[in-house]
């Protein structure tokens, strides 16, 4: 919170204000400035974007072009989206479907030991991935699954559901107890409880949950690049096709990454209402 | 409709040894409006969950009509109940709260409709209908808890502290209004409070409870005249009752310094009774402030317009002890005054343990 308490020294409160906004609004274009340089590298020719740091040039939207529509090694930038939309939905909408009803064990009649196993969900994260990935490897080859979109679908589910299973048992625990004992004695069953009282009120929550789980899976890159570089991959391993051994690449690798980008910010604007409010729900009664 | 009945019903938390609820037999008629009173912690509201089915009875039965729903669930209860903070789903307008219970129960569209208009009749709350919760004061909530119970018809009302959340003057107001509802509908209801003016003005019956113990159940009249024990005696009326520690000799008992007066059958119980100390009780409507009587000096005035209640300090045993007295409004004592206090009304003894002394 910040200090907005009302005392004598109104002068001094609104000048640290005035310091305090300007100092965060520092902060943020120090954070924000590499994007806004790689977007702006996006709309350069190489020998621009190659060239000493300059802020004028004639923007040209030549790189988005060719990385559109030239295949620089295996894959092509539709079929990465193509792929990676359908990875990201399906494994999301799974998380989901299997993260409710375990968030609604864990809260709101937690089943015996439920300690036990929300630390079981979240110690499944303590392993590095990388130490996993070659029993990972050895089973999706053993099951055909290799270079195939559903092993993405598994994993990313897999990877995202302790944090899901977390996230959600935290608002459903804020879900006041009357309403659901409200709910029992106006005769609704468990369905009923959960999707016409529960889901309501936890809404905002899952939007961000859900969120999140989006642009994890989006951004992921390790197990895509090791289970599934060639085809079927998705658009982290397209952004990396972009760098080649020959010439000059970085204003083509911005405008990939910009692409890449775009869905992640496009899906965050339209949550952020929603999300803010999630996020927040917590920490006020 | 129907009448509600505990047998030996029996909550134990688990973790804990003593009961929240200990061995409760209780007999409520069709129609009644029972109030279950007692200090927080008493086990009131345990008492009205485990006949809602939201509290498990570990031991013992609950009725309601000729059924035992002691294993039932909530939601085959056929109750109603209002929550102290009222619970409305806050996703839903006033009409889909109101009826969400007859949606549960497959109730027609239409048949809804008419119902929630017929209930929100009753209540004022026609021009709400579409509002959010979120959107409402307090005692129009208040009235959305009410309506979603009453759209119901269900066979009994469970109403845990309903009031509790209003300001003063909204709680006498819809006091009232509650307690001629509930006799228009006349459905059988389970009321919870720790507010003892709220128990005695709206209660058919109200049932006492201490430590999940009842102490006594009885027309709110005779729980004024005739409490069955100290904690009964000192918890019902306002201001409380005046209860002293007197040391017994013989068949008189000394308040200080002055015989109180007792019926014959106190008397009686008290020759043939026992040593030690009893309690005496006097209500402060049944002292006075007189020309001679026990001698003390005022140290409150609490002037309440229509009465006001006098703090007077008496040296009983040796010891200073404060005693209220309940004089006219608009009095012209005032502290530091020396006054008298005499007698004039019953006096209420008990023995060691607390149990009333005599009829």
């Amino acid at each position: 919170m910040s200090g907005s308490s009302t005392g004598p020294v109104v002068g001094q409160n609104k000048r640290t204000n005035f310091l305090l906004g300007l100092l965060s609004w520092v902060i943020a274009l120090i954070f924000f400035f590499p994007v806004f340089w790689m977007v702006l590298n996006g709309f350069k020719e190489e020998i621009d974007a190659n060239a000493d740091p300059k802020l004028f040039f004639d923007p040209t939207t030549r790189q988005f072009d060719e990385v559109t529509s030239q295949t620089q090694g295996l894959l092509g930038f539709s079929e990465a989206f193509y792929n990676s939309f359908w990875a990201v939905l399906i494994s999301t909408v799974l998380v989901m479907v299997l993260a409710i009803p375990a968030a609604y064990a864990l809260s709101i009649r937690p089943v015996a030991k439920w300690r036990d196993v929300l630390f079981f969900f979240i110690s499944t994260k303590f392993l590095p991935i990388v130490a996993a990935i070659l029993p990972l490897w050895i089973l999706a080859r053993d099951l055909d699954l290799l270079n195939t979109r559903l092993v993405l679908i598994i994993l990313y589910t897999a990877m995202n559901l302790p944090l899901a299973v977390w996230m959600l048992r935290s608002f459903f625990s804020e879900v006041p107890r009357e309403l659901i004992e409200a709910a029992q004695i106006d005769g609704a069953k468990l369905r009923g409880q959960i999707t016409s009282i529960i889901l309501p009120i936890v809404a905002p929550g899952l939007a961000a949950t859900a969120l999140l789980c989006v642009i994890f899976a989006w951004n992921e890159f390790f197990l895509a690049v090791q289970l599934n570089p060639v085809d079927g991959s998705t658009v982290p391993i397209w952004v990396t096709s972009n760098v080649s051994t020959r010439g000059n690449f970085l204003a083509k690798l911005s405008a990939a990454s910009t692409l890449a980008t775009l869905p992640v910010v496009l899906a965050g604007w339209v949550a952020q209402k929603r999300m803010i409010r999630g996020l927040a729900m917590g920490a006020i009664k | 409709m129907a009448e509600v009945r505990y047998e030996k019903a029996t909550r134990i938390y688990p973790g804990t040894e003593i009961p929240a609820v200990d061995s409760l037999d209780l007999d409520i008629a069709d129609g009644e409006l029972l109030v279950l009173v007692g200090p927080s912690g008493s086990g009131k509201s345990t008492a009205l969950r485990m006949l809602a089915g939201l509290e498990f009875v570990d031991r013992g039965s609950v009725y309601i009509g000729d059924q035992d729903v002691t294993l039932s669930a909530p939601q085959d209860r056929d109750i109603a109940m209002v929550f102290q903070n009222y619970a409305l789903y806050p996703s839903m307008t006033v009409a889909a709260n109101m009826g969400f219970a007859l949606k549960q129960q497959g109730v027609s569209k239409e048949e809804r409709a008419k119902r929630v208009r017929e209930a929100a009749k009753i209540l004022d709350l026609e021009e709400y209908l579409e509002r959010k919760p979120k959107n409402l004061s307090g005692g129009q909530r208040q009235r959305v808890a009410m309506g979603r119970a009453i759209v119901r018809e269900p066979q009994v009302f469970l109403m845990d502290e309903p009031l509790s959340n209003l300001d003063a003057k909204l709680r006498v107001q819809t006091r009232t209004q509650l307690a001629d509802l509930q006799a228009r509908l006349g459905v059988t209801t389970v009321y919870v409070t720790h507010d003892q003016v709220e128990a005695m003005t709206m209660g058919h019956r109200v049932a006492v409870l201490k430590d999940g113990i009842l102490q006594q159940v009885a027309a709110p009249r005779e729980l004024y005249r005739r409490p069955v024990n100290r904690f009964v005696a000192g918890f019902i009326g306002s201001p409380a009752m005046n209860l002293v520690d007197v040391e017994v000799s013989s068949e008189l008992l000394q308040l200080a310094g002055e015989d109180v007066p007792l019926d014959a059958d106190v008397a009686h119980a008290l020759r043939n009774g026992f040593g030690g100390s009893s309690t005496v009780g006097i209500r402060p409507e049944h002292l006075a402030l007189a020309a001679e009587g026990i001698p003390g000096r005022v140290s409150v005035v609490e002037e309440l317009g229509s009465e006001s209640f006098v703090h007077v300090v008496v040296k009983h045993e040796g010891d200073d002890l404060v005693i209220v007295v309940r004089d006219e409004g608009e009095t012209d004592t005032a502290r530091g005054d020396d006054v008298h206090v005499g007698f004039r009304g019953p006096v209420h003894v008990f023995d060691p343990d607390g149990a009333r002394l005599g009829d």
